[in-house]
């Protein structure tokens, strides 16, 4: 790793300026459990790291009934967990932080740095850039890509979106709140990620010298919400492909229903078709099951990776289940 | 056999051999005291780093070091392959350096300038067709008459396809050395599993390569080491570079592998695939047995896996076909070629009693006598461990027909090791004071070697286990084997006892005149030294010891000796059995439980022995569901080089695992066997064939993952 400056400001404007002072490389670091790793990698080499660590911007979680959730970005996972509002209000985003089975992760990685964090692609992360092209063609569809995306994946890009947090916060409408040389502005989460087409955009809609600094939830109401994640291994390990599903429901019946995919696609994947589904249904397996198909129907597995399509069905369905059951 | 003076006690006068102890070095590792090569700094330290091959074959066709070696704090660059000359993997060594920190020596790396010109690689090999002229016939073997056998119509056979992934040792200490030279004298903290022999190999490497040191002034220290595996036998080229950096900067230098070169560079276990055709009388009684089978080693290729396994099929031939690959070379992995002569043999078996329908109990107790004499041992395995799994209650035939998506299945397998102890020294002092020293060029891998030493010297001196210090990690001691083939237990353990036999007859001749009993009439028990049946007739340990005055009693012990005493044997076999529940939908499995029996002559530390078998079974259903090194065809790299794609089972992934240890008359009487490698043989096996058993169908190739798991299910079986 080589050297570079480290600065420590105490406000976002402070920050902000730092990020773009001239000529500077620099990147900001919150958690670090991505960034560390980039750097050591040699895949991120940034000439200065701005500390998030003081902001007072990015701290607290509060809620309140008109306005719902704010989130800090510099709230820790483990925070985030812990909190008795998002646990009584929002417990499939409760769900989706415990899928991070690293207690070292969760009580450093942030918020903001989940939404933010970079794709786990193998390609990317030994250096074949993010859309992994070598001596000028793209290595994932002729490589190994069982990890890769079924969905959206006509190329360049074909990681997959690594977000814990946002197929539930799409699925609950959430916005995020940035802060950069040109002031504030919010964007809807779904809208935060962007596919990119050339090696030299990424997959946030980042600006130069932006940074998260809280995450806006709408109180949801009376609904039914929850995610699930297929992994092989209990101890930490990333979700082959998850969901998040939140239902309105009237009687037995649903009246509307959100439901995102993650690790399926280079963004976070909502799914209409099997919101579609859903609508007027009362939630059973088959139902469920139906859902689960519909998500997946335009689905174009590469040369490895088609039982991702299965187990990304698996999880459409068991979270539409465990959402209906409102099981925390 | 005739009674020895150095045998191991009776089953009714052992007071510490086959107890539950407590490691005596477990306070030390939990609490950081332990040292480890990685945690060695000297005063002056550099820091050494290698430059590797980002290709998997290539040759060097440029070489400029100049921007490293301007670097300030860069201390000296050292090139290993030069110009001309070619790497065959990626993560092949080709200039060493060492400078004052790990970053400026990262940094130093990163300005190194080499230019390749690429050539021809492979680095896949399951694909037998793709290999080209990488494959190369490596041998064949033929018993009894295989193809009359398979002529006869009334023949059960069952064939198959079955396959085990190269994994790699993944230690979590890494390979590397501190070398520090003193004037004349070389001493390297080594993270080796060969503390006595690694001297000799350093000082010849370093001799070919001009630095004229004799064996004599090396010296090589390892007091704890965070895991081998059988790939840390030899210094390795990096062990030499580390001595050459420090002999040209004068300074003492650390050079650990970082985590990705560790997994591409310092060691692997070979890949094994087969076609197998195996048959039976209706009976289930083995007849006869056909297979083809390769795998690679990298660059050198795969040597020929025993197959069949275990069982000596009467009328049997195996063809064996070697892989040469641009990967990591192989190295010794924990029992090496039986995890993969056990999964391909158990599997196919399995397939065959399934065929049979056959309970596989019944199938593979009424098969056991074609192992090599160890019949008995497996049926008593056997009925052991399908009782602690209650195999009776929780087995059916192929296929979990009960509804739902979540099938059970269990399955098992058996395997066999050596394990005779190694040569060894060990010298035991008995100083005036009453304290007591074992001294042995040993290493403790974390099987619990130290633990095991000072239980034989305590039994035998009639000593509390905290009463003996225990020395090893010098090569500097008396020479005790490399930690190999599971032959430490046999090794350390005969020569401490027969060193604290002779050390203890000769605190007898002292104390026998003064207690007015002849010496042939005493015994240590207890912490006192008394006449035998006449406790009134005594002198307590340090009483009896401040006779020796100012005389300290040094007594030294051999493995093997010249006695004809038999304190250990070689051969073992073991048995486990899987229970697990495949989700259909998602092809993940998950262990409820697995239970081994093992038998390993007798026990000294049973607590140990115990330990050792739960390490192998966590390590065994690491490499069965997830392990595996991943290559790239294009790039020729290793793409899960990290420990995030590079699998390790957690604590949530393992179940319930129960080890029951063959013990008593049948087992004790052998002596002491290896234990260390066994016992990871078998889960690969036993898993696959739980899960076949609860699904219905083979998923043929280890590891099990969720993509192989749906291909299987697609085909067929329960879902």
């Amino acid at each position: 790793m080589e050297a570079f400056e480290y600065a420590r400001p105490k406000s976002a404007t402070e920050a902000i300026k730092l990020l773009t002072g001239t000529g500077s490389q620099a990147h900001a670091l919150a958690g670090g459990t991505d960034l560390i790793s980039l750097m050591k990698d040699g895949v991120a080499r940034p000439q200065r790291l701005v500390s998030l660590q003081h902001l007072s911007e990015l701290k607290g979680i509060s809620f309140r009934e008109d306005s719902g959730l704010r989130l800090g970005a510099g709230v820790t996972l483990e925070e985030l967990i812990e909190s008795a509002e998002v646990q009584k209000h929002y417990p499939a985003l409760v769900q989706a932080a415990e899928g991070v089975h690293s207690p070292q992760i969760r009580s450093t990685g942030t918020v903001g740095g989940d939404l933010c964090q970079r794709p786990r692609c193998w390609y990317y992360r030994a250096g074949f850039g993010l859309l992994a092209v070598y001596k000028g063609k793209p290595l994932v569809p002729e490589g190994d890509n069982r990890y890769h995306a079924i969905l959206g994946n006509s190329g360049p890009a074909y990681f997959v979106s690594p977000s814990s947090l946002a197929p539930i916060l799409i699925a609950l409408n959430a916005k995020v709140k940035l802060h950069g040389p040109q002031g504030m502005r919010e964007l809807s989460v779904q809208d935060f990620f962007v596919t990119p087409k050339s090696e030299t955009e990424t997959e946030h809609a980042l600006r130069a010298g932006e940074i998260v600094t809280e995450v806006l939830v709408p109180n949801p109401g009376d609904v039914k919400m929850a995610i699930y994640e297929v992994r092989q291994k209990e101890a930490l390990d990333w979700p082959l492909a998850a969901a998040a599903v939140v239902l309105k429901l009237d009687g037995g019946q649903v009246q509307s229903a959100r439901v995102v995919l993650g690790h399926v696609a280079p963004v976070p994947w909502p799914s209409p078709s099997a919101e579609g589904v859903l609508k007027d249904k009362s939630v059973d397996e088959d139902t469920a099951w139906e859902a689960g198909q519909a998500a997946l129907a335009d689905a174009t597995p590469l040369s490895r990776n088609a039982y991702k399509v299965q187990l990304a069905r698996v999880a459409v369905k068991r979270a539409i289940l465990r959402a209906a059951k409102g099981e925390a | 056999m005739d009674k020895c003076k150095y045998d191991w006690p009776a089953a009714g006068d052992r007071s510490l051999i086959g107890k539950r102890i407590k490691r005596v070095d477990g306070p030390a590792k939990a609490s950081g005291r332990a040292k480890y090569t990685y945690d060695i700094n000297r005063p002056g330290l550099l820091i050494g780093k290698i430059y590797r091959s980002p290709y998997a074959h290539a040759k060097i066709t440029a070489i400029d070091t100049s921007e490293a070696e301007k670097l300030p704090g860069v201390k000296t660059v050292k090139v290993i392959l030069g110009v001309g000359k070619e790497t065959n993997w990626v993560g092949d060594e080709i200039i060493a350096l060492a400078a004052i920190s790990e970053d400026i020596a990262d940094d130093a790396i990163g300005k190194i300038k080499v230019e390749f010109e690429e050539l021809p690689h492979l680095v896949l090999e399951e694909d037998l067709k793709q290999a080209g002229d990488y494959a190369k016939k490596a041998g064949s073997k033929t018993a009894g008459d295989p193809v009359k056998a398979f002529s006869d119509p009334d023949l059960i056979v069952s064939e198959g396809y079955y396959g085990i992934a190269a994994i790699t040792h993944c230690c979590l200490e890494s390979h590397g050395n501190v070398a520090e030279w003193t004037g004349e004298k070389l001493l390297t903290y080594s993270s080796t599993q060969n503390v006595s022999g690694l001297p000799g190999q350093i000082g010849q490497a370093l001799r070919e390569q001009g630095v004229d040191v004799p064996d004599k002034n090396i010296e090589t220290v390892c007091n704890y080491i965070g895991g081998g595996f059988g790939s840390k036998f030899s210094p390795d080229e990096w062990g030499i570079h580390v001595a050459q950096l420090a002999k040209t900067t004068g300074k003492p230098v650390k050079l650990m592998l970082d985590r990705n070169m560790e997994m591409e560079a310092a060691g692997s276990r070979p890949s094994a695939y087969a076609r197998i055709k195996v048959g039976a009388k209706k009976d289930g009684t083995l007849v006869a047995w056909d297979s083809h089978s390769w795998g690679t080693g990298g660059p050198t290729g795969a040597g020929m896996v025993p197959l069949p396994y275990v069982l000596e099929i009467p009328n049997r031939s195996s063809a064996h076909t070697s892989v040469s690959t641009h990967t990591g070379p192989a190295r010794a992995w924990r029992a090496p070629d039986h995890p993969q002569a056990a999964a391909l043999s158990m599997c196919a078996l399995d397939d065959l009693a399934a065929k049979l329908n056959m309970d596989p109990i019944e199938f593979f107790s009424k098969n056991a006598d074609l192992s090599a004499g160890r019949g008995k041992v497996y049926r008593e395995e056997l009925e052991k461990a399908a009782e602690l799994i209650d195999w009776k209650t929780n087995w059916h035939p192929r296929g979990d027909k009960t509804s739902g998506h979540i099938k059970r299945g269990l399955g098992l397998s058996m395997h066999t090791w050596g394990g005779r102890g190694h040569n060894s020294l060990c010298l035991v002092s008995i100083h005036p004071d009453g304290s007591v020293e074992t001294t042995l060029g040993s290493q403790d891998l974390g099987t619990g070697t130290r633990t095991a030493i000072a239980v034989v010297a305590a039994e035998t001196l009639g000593l509390p286990v905290k009463a003996i210090s225990v020395n090893i990690g010098d090569s500097k001691f008396p020479a005790s084997g490399a930690s190999g083939g599971s032959t430490t237990i046999g090794g350390v353990s005969a020569s401490t006892r027969r060193a604290s036999v002779d050390a203890l007859d000769q605190l007898f001749a002292v104390v026998a005149p003064i207690l007015g009993v002849p010496a042939d009439q005493l015994i240590a028990v207890g912490g006192k030294i008394q006449a035998k049946g006449d406790s009134s007739k005594q002198l307590s340990w340090k009483e009896a010891c401040a006779k020796l005055q100012v005389k300290t009693i040094q007594a030294t012990g051999k493995n093997p000796d010249a006695s004809k005493c038999k304190l250990g044997d070689s051969g073992v076999g073991g048995v486990q059995i899987a229970d697990v529940s495949v989700d259909t939908e998602t092809g993940l499995i998950k262990i409820n439980k697995m239970v081994a029996a093992q038998d390993c002559g007798l026990i000294i530390s049973m607590k140990t022995a115990e330990s050792q078998v739960y390490g192998a079974l966590i390590m065994g259903i690491t490499y069965a569901l997830f392990e595996e090194r991943i290559m790239d065809q294009i790039t020729g790299r290793m793409l899960n080089n990290n420990m995030e794609f590079y699998k390790l089972a957690g604590i949530g992934d393992i179940g319930e695992l129960v080890v029951h240890m063959m013990t008593g008359p049948g087992y004790d009487e052998r002596g002491t066997i290896g234990l260390g490698e066994p016992p990871v043989i078998s889960p690969g096996a036993a898993i696959s064939n739980a899960v076949a058993n609860a699904i219905g169908v083979r998923v043929p190739t280890i590891p099990l993952t969720p993509e192989k798991v749906l291909a299987a299910l697609a085909k067929g079986g329960v879902a």
